[in-house]
Formats: C-alpha cells, sequence, structure tokens
C-alpha cells in the first residue's frame, strides 16, 4: 500500500530480520553461554545472559505500552504496577518451592516467619501449584486492568488526565505493597528463590532456558501485536488515537476497543513479569514506583511509537545504557536518563525508527 | 532551663528572712531522715528563704563550718538560718551531702515551695512538675497554694496532683471528691489513675475495696474519655487545616502552571525542592550573625526568586517547544526532575539537610495536654493563606493577572490585540514555579529537606489540581483542604498508608465521575 | 418492531436496526419535541421542537449561538437533553443510546470542522466507516469482500477521490477532506445525515457538486443542513427552518423565510 497503515505482518525484509534474532536468542547465545568454555574470548558470561534476558522482559513490556499508546493513544504511566503483579503472582509460587530451605528452616517463606504468623494468609491460597499461579500472572493483572480500564474509559477520561490516574494507581499500590500486612514480604519483597519446578534455578542450564523462553515471548508477543495492528482491529484503535469522536459516530463503540487493547497490554505485562523475577531473583513494591513506570513510556519515545520494533530497540537502547552508566559513572546516570527524556521529546518525535526511515 | 532561672531570681531576691534554726541546723548536720523531716518543716514554712535554702541545697551550695550552716556562692556566702552575710570564709568548711532520695525530696519540695511564686509561669512549671510525683507531706502546701491560686490553668493541674494525693490516703469523703475531680481533667495520665482504682488483681478481685469509689471512678473515667477523644479531635482538625495547608502550598503553584496554562510539569515538586534548598542555603548564610532569627524573611523571597529563575529557564528551553503535545510536555519535564534531583545530589549530598526553625516558629500552643499545636504550621497555615490571597489580587487585579488568563482562555485571540503571548507564558510560568519555591521554603520549617522532597509531594499535588478542576483557584483550595481532612480523618482511624491509598482510590472513582474536577464549569462541548 | 428498538440498547449497541427496518409509518425520520439543553444557566436549547420527514431535505440556519450545533449534539447523543424527547422514526429513542448505537441504527452526522483519519488513507477512512458488524472480535478477523470493495470504490468515484484511494487523508485539500467526510457518510448508509456547514472551505464548483450531490441523496435518505451559505441554502433548499435562542423562529420556504418579519428582525435583516 502506498499509504495507510500496513496490512501484511511482515515483508521478506522483516521476516528475515526476525529469523537472525531468533537465531540469536535459540542457537548462538545457548552456544556461546553453555558449549564454550569459561576462559575462551567468545564465551558469554552469566552476567552478560541475565542482562539480556532481563532487557528481553522490558522490551516485552515496552511492546505492550505501544500498544496502547502507539496505537490507541492512551498513555499509561502504571504500567510498572501490571509488571509487578505479574512478577508478585510468580513470585509467590517461588517462594513456596524454597519449601523449607529458608534461613528460618521452616515450611513457610522467610519473611512470615519472621513476622510469627502461623498460616498462609488469603492471598496464597493455592500458591505451591504452578498452574494456579501461572493463572494468577494473567488473571491478576487483566482484572486489574479491565475493571480499571472499564470505568476509566466508560466516563471517558483520557490523555494526561488518564496517564496522572494511572500514576496515582500504581503509587497507591506500591503503598499497599510496602505494608508487612499486605502479605507479600512488604519492603524486601521476595527474593532467594531457590527452585522452580522443582530444578535449581541457578545453574546455568536454567537460567538458559529461562532466557529462551523469555526470547520466545518476545517474539511471539511483538508477531501478536503486529497481527493486531494489522487488522481492521488495529485500523480503528488508529482512528480512535486521532479522532475518538468520528470512531463513535461511525458506529463503534470505541469504550470496547480500548478495553480490550488495554487488558490485553496488562496481561503481556504481567507475562512479562513473571519471566523477570526468576531470572533476577528478586522482586518489591520498588517494581511499581511512578519512577519505573514512567521511563517504561522513554524506552517506547525512544524507540519510536507506533512502530512495535522500535520500543524493542528503545528498551535495549535505555538499559544497556543504564546499565554502562550505573557501573562506570553511577553519579551521572539520572543526569543522562533525564536528558533522554527532555532531547527524544525535543527532537525525536519519531524515535530512532523515525531516524532509521529517513535515512533508508 | 528558663523557668529554673526565673525561679531563682525570685528566690534570691527575697531571700533575707530569718529561719527557724533548729531545722536548719538538722538539714545541715542531721542523718538521711532527719534531714527529711527538715526538708518537710521547710516546705511547710512555705517561704522564700526556706526555698532559696533548699534551691542551694539542690545546687550543692551547702556547706557547715563549726555549727553554722552556710549557703556558700562564687559572690560570697551567707548564713543559711539568719541570711547574714559571712565574711571572711571560716576555715574547715564541708559540703552537705544528699543522696539520690534526698535530692529527690528536695525536688518535690522545690516545687511545692515554687508554687507560691508569685511568676504565673513559675507556678506552672512547678504544678506540672508535681502532677504525677508529688508527696502526701504536700499536700497542705498544694492546699495553700490551691487557696491563692488565681491562674485557670495551674489550678487545674494543682487540682489534679491535690484529687491524686487525696486518692490515696483521705477519708472516703475525700477520695470521692478526687475522683470527680480526677474525671474534669485533659490531662491524659490521670486515666492511668482511675484505671488502677478499676483494676482486678490476679484472684479477680478489686485491689479497690470500696464500691462506690469505683462507680464513681467508673463515672470519672467515661468523663475524662469523652473529653480526651474531643481534644483528639481538635488535634485532628489542627493537624488537616496544617496538612492542607501545605497541599494547598504546594498545589497553588501548579495551579497556575497546570489549571491555567495547561502545562503538565512533572518537575513541579523538584522547583519546590529547589525552594527547600534555597531557604537551607539562606540559613546557613544567617548562621554566624545574629541576625539569625530573621532569616525568614530573607529566605521567602530568595525561594521565590531562585524557583522562579528556574522554572522560566525550563519554560524558555523545553517547554515552550511542547505546547498542545501534553503528554510529551509530561515526559520532558519527568526528565527534567531527574536531573534537577541529581544537581541537588551532587552539590548536597544524598542526605537531608538539616534546616533550623528561628526561634520564634519553634515550641507551641499546648491546647489540650499532649495536643500542641506547633507555631511552625500555624505560620504556615498563615503563610498559605496570605500566598493565596497575594495570588488571587495578582491575577484578577493586575495586568499580568489579565494577559494569563486571556492567552490561556485564546491564544489566538490575545495574541492578535497585542498581548505578547510568548513572554506571557514565560511570565506566568515563573510565577508558578516561585510560588511552587515558596511552598518548598516553607516546608522546609516542618519536613525533611532531601533530593526527594519534591517526589514525595508530585502526585498530591496532582491530585489536588484534578480534583480542583482545571482553571479554578477556589476548587485548588477546597480539594487541598479536602484532602488534608480526607487524609487525616482516615489515618486517625485506619493507618497513614491505609488512609492515602484510600484517598488515592477515591480520586481514581471520582475523575471517573468529574473528569473536569469539582468546580468544573460545564462548558459547550467542543468537538474533540 | 419495538422490539428491535429496545434491543439496540440492551445489549449494548452490538446489535442494529437496519435502516430498512426504521418504523417510519407517519413518514416522519426525526421528531425532536420539547428539548431543552442548559449550560451553566445559559439556555442553548429552549424547547425546540422540530420534525423531520422521511426522504426530506431540511436546511437549518440561525445566528451564532441560535442552538444549531447543540440540536446535532442532541441527536446523535453527545449531549443529554435536560427535557424532552428524541425519536427516530415512530419506535427509537435516540435520548437513551450512545453515540455508536445512535450511528449504528441510522445517523450519520458530519462536523462542522471536517473530522477524518488523518493518519489513515483516503481507502482505510471509507473501509473503517463502511457498514458492517462493528464488534471488537469481528474487526480482529475480518477482510474485505469482494463487493464490499467495490462499494468503496462507488464511494470514491461518487466524491471524487478515486485517485487519491491510497493517498494519506490528512494531505487532502480542505474541500477534499469535506467530501471524504461525506463520503464515509453515505458509507455508512444512514437514513438520516446530518451535515453542520458542509460547504465551508469549498470551491465554487466544489459547492455545486455538493449541492447537487445532497439533492439527489434526498428521497432515499432524509438530510439536515446547517448552513451560512445563504447562496447555498437558496439554491438546494426546499424547506427551511430558522433557529434563535435556542427555538424555531420560523419555518417554511426560502420566500415564506425570507419574507417573515421576525426573521428580518433577528437575522436576515442585520
Amino acid at each position: 500500500m502506498a499509504g495507510g497503515i500496513s496490512r501484511r505482518l511482515y515483508g521478506p525484509r522483516g521476516w528475515a530480520i526476525l529469523a537472525l534474532c531468533s537465531i540469536a536468542i535459540f542457537v548462538v547465545m545457548p552456544l556461546l553461554n553453555l558449549a564454550v568454555p569459561a576462559h575462551s574470548p567468545f564465551h558469554v558470561s552469566a552476567y552478560w545472559v541475565t542482562l539480556f534476558g532481563k532487557i528481553m522482559c522490558y522490551a516485552i513490556v515496552a511492546v505492550a505500552l505501544d500498544l496502547v499508546w502507539g496505537y490507541a493513544g492512551i498513555l499509561s504511566l502504571g504500567h510498572g504496577l501490571f509488571f509487578a503483579l505479574g512478577g508478585y503472582a510468580f513470585g509467590m509460587y517461588l517462594m513456596r518451592q524454597i519449601g523449607s530451605d529458608g534461613q528460618y528452616r521452616q515450611p513457610m517463606p522467610d519473611f512470615m516467619v519472621f513476622l510469627d504468623w502461623k498460616e498462609f494468609p488469603w492471598q496464597w491460597w493455592n500458591s505451591d501449584s504452578f498452574l494456579w499461579c501461572a493463572m494468577l500472572v494473567v488473571v491478576v493483572p487483566g482484572l486489574l486492568a479491565y475493571v480499571f480500564g472499564y470505568f476509566a474509559f466508560r466516563s471517558r477520561v483520557k490523555g494526561v488526565y488518564l496517564s496522572i490516574i494511572t500514576q496515582a494507581l500504581t503509587f497507591a499500590a506500591m503503598l499497599l505493597f510496602f505494608r508487612n500486612a499486605t502479605g507479600f514480604g512488604g519492603n524486601n519483597g521476595f527474593t532467594d528463590f531457590r527452585r522452580i519446578l522443582d530444578i535449581p534455578i541457578a545453574t546455568p542450564q536454567t537460567r538458559m532456558a529461562l532466557f529462551a523462553i523469555t526470547g520466545a515471548t518476545l517474539i511471539g508477543t511483538l508477531l501478536l501485536a503486529r497481527w493486531l495492528t494489522t487488522s481492521r482491529f488495529g485500523r480503528v484503535l488508529a482512528a480512535i488515537r486521532d479522532a475518538e469522536q468520528r470512531v463513535m459516530f461511525c458506529g463503534y463503540d470505541t469504550v470496547h476497543y480500548k478495553l480490550f487493547v488495554w487488558t490485553l497490554s496488562a496481561v503481556i505485562c504481567g507475562i512479562a513479569g513473571a519471566l523477570y523475577v526468576p531470572q533476577v531473583g528478586i522482586i518489591n513494591p520498588g517494581e511499581m514506583s511512578p519512577a519505573n513506570s514512567i521511563e517504561i513510556a522513554i524506552w517506547v519515545a525512544v524507540g519510536g511509537r507506533g512502530t512495535l520494533v522500535g520500543p524493542i530497540l528503545g528498551a535495549g537502547l535505555v538499559n544497556g545504557a543504564k546499565s554502562f552508566f550505573t557501573q562506570a559513572f553511577p553519579e551521572y546516570w539520572l543526569f543522562a536518563l533525564g536528558l533522554i527524556f527532555i532531547l527524544v521529546t525535543l527532537f525525536l518525535p519519531h524515535g530512532v525508527m523515525g531516524l532509521l526511515k529517513k535515512r533508508a | 532551663m528558663r523557668i529554673l532561672l526565673i525561679g531563682l531570681s525570685w528566690l534570691v531576691a527575697s531571700g533575707a528572712l530569718a529561719l527557724d534554726a533548729a531545722t536548719v541546723n538538722k538539714l545541715g548536720f542531721g542523718d538521711g531522715d532527719e534531714k527529711i523531716a527538715a526538708i518537710a518543716a521547710l516546705v511547710a514554712e512555705g517561704d522564700p528563704a526556706a526555698a532559696a535554702l533548699l534551691q542551694a541545697a539542690m545546687d550543692g551550695e551547702l556547706q557547715v563550718a563549726g555549727k553554722r550552716v552556710l549557703i556558700v556562692k562564687r559572690e560570697g556566702a551567707v548564713d543559711a538560718a539568719t541570711g547574714a552575710k559571712v565574711s571572711p570564709l571560716p576555715e574547715g568548711r564541708e559540703d552537705v551531702i544528699f543522696n539520690n532520695r534526698l535530692r529527690r525530696e528536695l525536688g518535690g519540695a522545690l516545687a511545692a515551695l515554687w508554687l507560691i511564686s508569685p511568676d504565673r509561669a513559675v507556678r506552672l512549671a512547678a504544678a506540672k512538675e508535681l502532677t504525677g510525683n508529688a508527696d502526701e507531706a504536700m499536700l497542705p502546701l498544694i492546699k495553700k497554694a490551691l487557696a491563692k491560686e488565681t491562674d485557670a490553668g495551674v489550678k487545674q493541674l494543682l487540682e489534679l496532683t491535690q484529687a491524686s494525693l487525696e486518692l490515696k490516703t483521705g477519708a472516703k469523703e475525700s477520695r470521692l471528691g478526687a475522683v470527680r475531680t480526677l474525671g474534669q481533667s485533659t490531662n491524659p495520665n490521670t486515666k492511668m489513675l482511675l484505671l488502677a482504682i478499676l483494676e482486678k488483681n490476679k484472684e479477680g478481685v478489686f485491689t479497690e475495696p470500696d464500691e462506690d469509689i469505683r462507680i464513681e471512678a467508673q463515672k470519672s473515667l467515661r468523663e475524662l474519655e469523652a473529653r480526651l477523644a474531643w481534644g483528639e479531635r481538635a488535634g485532628v482538625l489542627f493537624t488537616s487545616v496544617s496538612l492542607g495547608s501545605v497541599l494547598l502550598l504546594a498545589a497553588l503553584g501548579l495551579a497556575i502552571t497546570y489549571g491555567l496554562m495547561g502545562v503538565i510539569n512533572m518537575a513541579h515538586g523538584e522547583l519546590i525542592m529547589v525552594g527547600a534548598y534555597t531557604t537551607y542555603v539562606v540559613q546557613n548564610l544567617f548562621k554566624r550573625t545574629e541576625f539569625f532569627d530573621w532569616y525568614p524573611l530573607a529566605a521567602v523571597p530568595a525561594s521565590f526568586l531562585v524557583a522562579a529563575a528556574v522554572g522560566m529557564a525550563l519554560e524558555r528551553l523545553v517547554i515552550r517547544w511542547l505546547y498542545g503535545r501534553p503528554l510529551e510536555t509530561l515526559l520532558a519535564t519527568w526528565g527534567i526532575s531527574l536531573m534537577l534531583i541529581q544537581t541537588v545530589r551532587t552539590i548536597f549530598g544524598a542526605a537531608n539537610v538539616q534546616v533550623e526553625n528561628p526561634a520564634f516558629m519553634s515550641g507551641g500552643i499546648e491546647l489540650f495536654t499532649g495536643v500542641v499545636m506547633p507555631w511552625s504550621r500555624i505560620y504556615i497555615i498563615a503563610f498559605a493563606a496570605l500566598v493565596l490571597f497575594l495570588m488571587y489580587c495578582l491575577l484578577t487585579k493586575t495586568r499580568l493577572g489579565l494577559f494569563v488568563r486571556g492567552v490561556t482562555q485564546n491564544r489566538a485571540m490575545a495574541s492578535c490585540v497585542g498581548v505578547p503571548t510568548a513572554r506571557v507564558d514565560t511570565w506566568a510560568f515563573g510565577l508558578g514555579s516561585g510560588i511552587a519555591g515558596l511552598a518548598g521554603c516553607a516546608l522546609s520549617q516542618i519536613d525533611n529537606v532531601g533530593p526527594n522532597l519534591g517526589q514525595n509531594y508530585i502526585v498530591d499535588s496532582f491530585m489536588v489540581v484534578v480534583l480542583g478542576g482545571v482553571g479554578q483557584l477556589a476548587g485548588t483550595v477546597y480539594a487541598a483542604l479536602g484532602l488534608g481532612f480526607a487524609n487525616k480523618l482516615l489515618e486517625a482511624w485506619q493507618g497513614a498508608v491505609l488512609a492515602k491509598i484510600a484517598v488515592l482510590v477515591f480520586i481514581i472513582f471520582f475523575i471517573q465521575k468529574r473528569p473536569q474536577g469539582m468546580f468544573a464549569l460545564k462548558g459547550r462541548a467542543l468537538d474533540a | 418492531m419495538s422490539s428491535n428498538a429496545t434491543s439496540a440498547h440492551e445489549s449494548g449497541g452490538f446489535s442494529r436496526v437496519a435502516s430498512g427496518d426504521l418504523d417510519t409509518t407517519h413518514g416522519v425520520v426525526l421528531y425532536l419535541e420539547d428539548i431543552s439543553v442548559s449550560f451553566d444557566g445559559f439556555k442553548a436549547l429552549n424547547k425546540l421542537t422540530l420534525s423531520i420527514d422521511s426522504g426530506e431535505l431540511r436546511c437549518v440556519i440561525g445566528p451564532n449561538g441560535a442552538g444549531k450545533t447543540t440540536m446535532m449534539d442532541v441527536i446523535t447523543g453527545k449531549t443529554r437533553p435536560d427535557e424532552g424527547t428524541v425519536f427516530f422514526g415512530q419506535t427509537i429513542d435516540l435520548a437513551k443510546m450512545s453515540e455508536a448505537e445512535i450511528s449504528t441504527a441510522g445517523v450519520g452526522r458530519k462536523f462542522q470542522k471536517p473530522t477524518i483519519f488523518e493518519q489513515h488513507s483516503v481507502f482505510e477512512n471509507l473501509e473503517l466507516s463502511m457498514k458492517a458488524d462493528k464488534r471488537v472480535r469481528k474487526t480482529l478477523f475480518s477482510k474485505l469482500r469482494s463487493e464490499q470493495r467495490d462499494r468503496i470504490a462507488d464511494t470514491l468515484g461518487l466524491i471524487r477521490l478515486k485517485e487519491n484511494s491510497d493517498q494519506i487523508a490528512g494531505f487532502l485539500s480542505h474541500g477534499q477532506k469535506q467530501w471524504l467526510e461525506i463520503g464515509m457518510l453515505l458509507m455508512q448508509e444512514p437514513r438520516l445525515l446530518l451535515l453542520d456547514e458542509p460547504v465551508a472551505g469549498m470551491s465554487d464548483e466544489e459547492t455545486e457538486r455538493t449541492g447537487e450531490l445532497f439533492q439527489s441523496l434526498a428521497g432515499k435518505h432524509s438530510l439536515v443542513v446547517v448552513e451560512h451559505d445563504m447562496a447555498f441554502i437558496e439554491k438546494i433548499a426546499r424547506k427551511i427552518t430558522v433557529l434563535h435562542e435556542g427555538s424555531v423562529l420560523a419555518e417554511g420556504s426560502m420566500s415564506q423565510v425570507q419574507n417573515d418579519p421576525k426573521v428580518i428582525e433577528v437575522y436576515l435583516g442585520r
């Protein structure tokens, strides 16, 4: 098509790049990490595997945010909440998998022993079941997003107002999770995981398996998002972003459209959170801080919103820079991040993808 | 300390009367029990010379030489009994030793004597000192003081002490009266006294055998609790207004930049922080001078100007280019806030800095025992009201205000009639930022000043503006006070964190119902 | 018939009332009765009563603030009336329906300022407004059928944008945007078209063609045209309604209206 929004999933070049990335994730990384001996210069250490795994989780979140911001025009400043909820849901399972190997050698998580709790609170019901927790990973963020979105979209809260109340939402949740009484470990959250599906979590093989699953999820998320946005649904979504009144007067119930993409986006974030926790080994209420959520928006902006691939690049670039700065010049990271926020919004409205397109 | 000094000056001034020599000798030469008896006797005399003697004993200025008891001060010695000057000092003096038990007796005795001081402050301090650690021997003296006492506050405290003493010893009638008197108290400590009467021992038998007294105590307890509850309510009311005024200060600047200009400034909290740090710097400059108490006079304009300058620079450099793109403005200003935080960390360090209150702002008014209204908060309430008033005048009575309102209502038209819209934007943004600086100056008096100061207020201040409605000063005021009340009332009921969550959830639901805020005008809807 | 109308809002706007099913037994397609709307004390509409016959082309004029746009807002569900009833046909109460439901029931609206999807191509603009099942699930999997493509092609021809089919709509000229919006309206196959200043910004030739188009549409559709361009009105009008301060001041043919002393006083005479 000469104009408008593409209807194809990807062209030959797109598929080729995707295939190359898949090879890198599923073949090259495992080989370099597991098969190449540690002293070889080609060896990729556990540090890098974890870092890349972490960034891929962030990239999934970025794609999810791009769906709502780039396509439906809803800037959420609370997507960190959905991410953290997914992480906490799966974290519960990981905590149960510690069994009696915690510091207190008790069958309950250490923080509960510390608080002198005798039994699991209701939130932990059935949390030793992998399937149950995996379901919570999807259902909890999805349900919260659905309920919140239903009220917000139905009363036509949009634009900056919506952004601010999503921020308030994640802020409220953070305060809630900081409380010990909430039952999720208070300040410290969950950590010291030992096993996943009864397999030790810290071995190179488990790490690589988690890495590969994350990679597969990222590619799957990208394809799903691409398919959505190239369907007529995607065109309606973009139309809502540009002229919501007109879409309503065309006979579309825009609330349902926004609600669908909003809930889907939250669910994807929850899944990313669940993949993040076993790899990074910790989840705490800090993940719900407003600053974290707003950072997600800048990944999307850096990459270029409404491009899906851009946000993946953006998440990689910003987090790569963060890893570099926090090691080399920790005191300058906030300067750099602040500058990224300002420069991208002022000079790169279409992000890195916009630059690439101009080149091409 | 101050009270002690006042007390002393009074004692010294009138310390020339003669005392009973035998008593004085017992105090100087007697053993422990004799000394206690002597102290009691001196208290019973209730005269200033006795007080001077006891104070001297307390301060370790009592010496014996031969048969005489002397008060030896740096400026010279006097005979303790006669008050006559002793000069030159005799040889072979020995200190009179008072052990801990005796010192306690001395303390109580002195307090009892101070009760008859002509200075109200001394009497009040003494009465306070006596609540809870009075001695039966002082009962007559307290009664004597009560008979003469004119000040209601002191009288109340004394009656309380009297009651608690009578409760321990007196006849049934006087004990009943004492229980009733305790019921009139506003002091939370008396609750313990009453509760003690109603206590049961391990066998489940009341420690107080007399049922009438128990019934009376029950009644008094109820009265007391009701009164204390009122005190608590008054306290909550005050802290609500106080929090409301803080929120108002934090939000007033936003009411201009966001409410009138429509600029989402996520760095607003950091402008508050800039104001607070400016106050800190000004305070440091004044620290070594004798004008320290006057530093707020310099800090208020300084924090306004510095924050306004930062704000205007931001407007010129960043925000100007993003008008009409609110989401981008949001992200860019967030970036600015990060950089401001890091700047402050680099200059002042990551730890909180100490801003001291000037003398006139420390302390407070004690409404009830335990319910104190700190001066700093009272001043901030007044300051918030003043800033609000000035802002109102500025917006409605001046040309700048007219321009700002004109530009925000119809930019193109304002530009056509010759309003320099770009310059108005800069000035208006500077004004909003300056008010944020004022908020920081005020906050520095009651809150920690650290790099994260702004982050703590930004969500709250946005909530105020959102709740109050865009472009509405009155709405901002009501919303700030309303949020202050809601927060504090819920806090008293459910704890601070849950209160905050409840308020945030309430706002989330509120916005669903009235997306334009509480006081927004229902205008003719324009095309989206 | 009436069951059709009730189910329209009971099921959240998903079931549709085909415009062919509209009950116009008395020949009336739209009936407004005693509609009042006020904004903070300002009465935008004041007991407005108006009826539009099936197949009619009605022009509505009136000075600024007379309530023309508010009237359209009420009909399309954007503004809820404080009082009064809005009936579409005999059975459908528009005052209780959402914008999307009203649109689906067969009311199309063109805004004063052309509102089209600026980032979409002209073709996509028409595709999105095409009469179809507009529920989320359906749009996820929908494919264009060949007869739908033909319909889009026909409309493209009608609004003379065949050459611009793949162009981004935001790059069209003002007049072309107006035409595109009219085309989008036609794709909805509405029984009633509300057109707010449709010829603003159009060249004389475009205006002329628009007039012809409207006249050809009347009969099959009912049209309500709000315009300031008196020459245009004169050309197309059969019956004119003059609004003033939120209610109908006069109604009748062009000459009747022009000679009405009340109208001369408030509007034409000035």
